[in-house]
């Protein structure tokens, strides 16, 4: 096994242990993106040199005060960032033209936390730009190709995060998810992806996209690894006053836990459309071994969860045409005829719904079905802990399929946005294949329940190990 | 559903070409049509959902720490003068 094929934990004991530096596992990573870079496009900025100079200071560190170990978990370890993540001196682009030079001079608040915590920041990954998409394919640098079959597409919006990971090119990535965007190209990159509570995990310095919805989340190898990570990355910031103050906890503690007389909630599928729902064999497999591990499956009817995508399409653009508002080229940045066709669509499409005479019909009418959706969550959740759904109701899509019509592109999210609009965590977990290319479901639950979601995650991969499967490069 | 491409790009400050607003249009047209749906669903005395904490009233110790330096807040703008940034006149004399 090469060092970049570890997971977190396990590259942490081998550094613990002295059985490698912090130099050598960097260098493995660099090692494997200089050879399939070329090919999958992850990332769009690699800092080599920054990194392994990051690197060398974390192997000084470790060999005069070993003990900082225990206390800091992401030690030494390399960690691709998603381009909308501020990063001091580094190129920031939120994968669009508008900002193709921009260096921020600061850390957003989650980057400041991991440098604290030891990791060392292997790069900037690619994206849909402003984190509009569902398929990597709306980047201005190029599409991201899934590890998978480079034919298709990775998921997006943090396409590059997932297929880097996915192809072990660094031992964890960060994303965002307004709508979807860590859990889809989890679920289409074979690897796990943490959609937080809204409000757990700070947005400050994080490229805003729809700023009620916007959640900080994060790419693993293994479920451990992604509560490891949320150790870090959570907590309130003075920065950001939509991030609530609460005890800081251990969210690796429910991991051994057993999930028997569990409820888990199973939606009603078959009312979409059943010849899209390709995805739905491994899906039932996977209910199947949850209720052999001693769950007790609860089919439950959301009934406003089918208006999800209509009120999540007048909100999510609403929020993003403000949010881009401003960027005016003076500043920072370029000026806005280089902003690309889908943040055109949607900076206009928002501008429509908000513009006088259509508020009240589309974005004040959205917020109310929004509360609609929100209750029947609420009453859902006496009856179930958590529900598990399919993270995409399709297998990867070949690239190019979906690029001429939007509206089919949004419909890939279907499973996704009602996690943004109510609030509420999801954890995606690899969970099959069909024709070799991955299938994920997804653990939504209750505001905060994310070590209830790992809990079931860990249960699950235990028995199933799917993510320890690998593409062929 | 029709959507004035022009009036609204204007009001977006986007400047779009002739082929881009042939473009955009039935595109977005589609996307208003499919939300539509939202019609179906009745709202009368219904609360708008614009934020889920439930957090109110946030606020913070009024503490002064340091900020960015001028140059710094300057240094990625194209057009600046004298430690300020330099805009184009938007009034006439």
């Amino acid at each position: 096994m090469n060092l970049n094929q570890l997971n977190i934990k396990q590259a942490q004991e081998g550094l613990k242990s002295k059985k490698f530096s912090s130099v050598e596992l960097t260098k493995a990573c660099l090692e494997q993106i200089k050879k399939y870079n070329p090919s999958l496009n992850a990332f769009i900025t690699v800092c080599e040199d920054s990194v392994l100079h990051e690197a060398k200071k974390a192997d000084t560190l470790l060999a005069s005060q070993g003990e900082t170990l225990e206390a800091k978990p992401l030690f030494g370890i390399p960690i691709a960032l998603k381009d909308l993540y501020s990063t001091n001196g580094i190129k920031t682009t939120a994968g669009s033209k508008v900002l193709e030079n921009y260096i921020p001079p600061y850390d957003a608040t989650v980057v400041k936390k991991l440098k604290d915590d030891g990791a060392v920041i292997i790069g900037k990954t690619n994206l849909d730009a402003w984190g509009h998409g569902s398929s990597g394919e709306n980047s201005n640098f190029g599409p991201t190709k899934n590890p998978w079959n480079t034919g298709y597409v990775p998921g997006g919006s943090s396409s590059g995060s997932a297929a880097a990971l996915a192809a072990d090119m660094c031992l964890a990535s960060t994303g965002t998810d307004t709508g979807g965007s860590v859990r889809l190209p989890a679920s289409f990159c074979n690897v796990v992806g943490l959609k937080p509570t809204y409000g757990l995990v700070s947005r400050y310095g994080i490229i805003a996209m729809s700023s009620s919805m916007d959640s900080i989340g994060h790419f693993t190898k293994t479920v451990e690894d992604s509560a490891l990570l949320l150790n870090v990355t959570a907590g309130q910031d003075k920065f950001d006053a939509t991030t609530f103050k609460r005890q800081a906890r251990d969210y690796t503690s429910l991991l051994k836990k057993s999930i028997k007389g569990l409820k888990v909630g199973i939606l009603k599928y078959l009312k979409y459309e059943k010849q899209e729902l390709r995805t739905v064999e491994p899906y039932e497999k996977a209910m199947q071994l949850i209720k052999n591990l001693g769950a007790e499956i609860i089919p439950i009817d959301l009934p406003h969860e089918k208006y999800a995508i209509a009120t999540y399409y007048i909100i999510q653009p609403s929020e993003v045409s403000s949010n881009l508002a401003r960027y005016d080229g003076i500043r920072y940045g370029n000026d806005r005829s280089t902003f690309g066709d889908e943040a055109k669509r949607r900076i206009m499409l928002g501008t429509y719904t908000l513009s006088a005479g259509y508020y009240d019909a589309y974005y004040k009418k959205a917020m109310q079905v929004r509360t609609l959706i929100r209750q029947d969550f609420e009453q859902a959740f006496k009856k179930v802990d958590v529900f598990i759904t399919l993270v995409s109701p399709t297998l990867p899509w070949k690239l190019g399929e979906k690029v001429k019509d939007p509206l089919e592109m949004y419909l890939s999210d279907i499973f996704t946005v009602t996690a943004n609009l109510v609030g509420i965590p999801g954890l995606a977990i690899p969970a099959g294949f069909i024709n070799e290319l991955p299938v994920g479901i997804q653990i939504l639950g209750p505001q905060f329940s994310e070590g209830l979601l790992f809990q079931i995650g860990n249960a699950f991969e235990q028995e199933t190990n799917w993510n320890k499967m690998k593409p062929k490069l | 559903m029709k959507i004035n491409v022009g009036h609204v790009a204007k009001l977006a400050n986007l400047l779009l070409k002739k082929e881009e607003v042939e473009k955009f249009g039935p595109q977005l047209c589609s996307v208003l049509d499919y939300v539509k749906k939202l019609n179906e669903v009745d709202t009368k005395n219904i609360e708008p959902t614009s934020q889920i904490t439930g957090l109110e009233n946030v606020t913070r110790e009024d503490e002064a720490f340091p900020s960015l330096s001028q140059k710094k807040v300057l240094s990625n703008s194209k057009s600046t003068h004298n430690g300020l940034f330099k805009v184009k006149a938007i009034l006439d004399q």
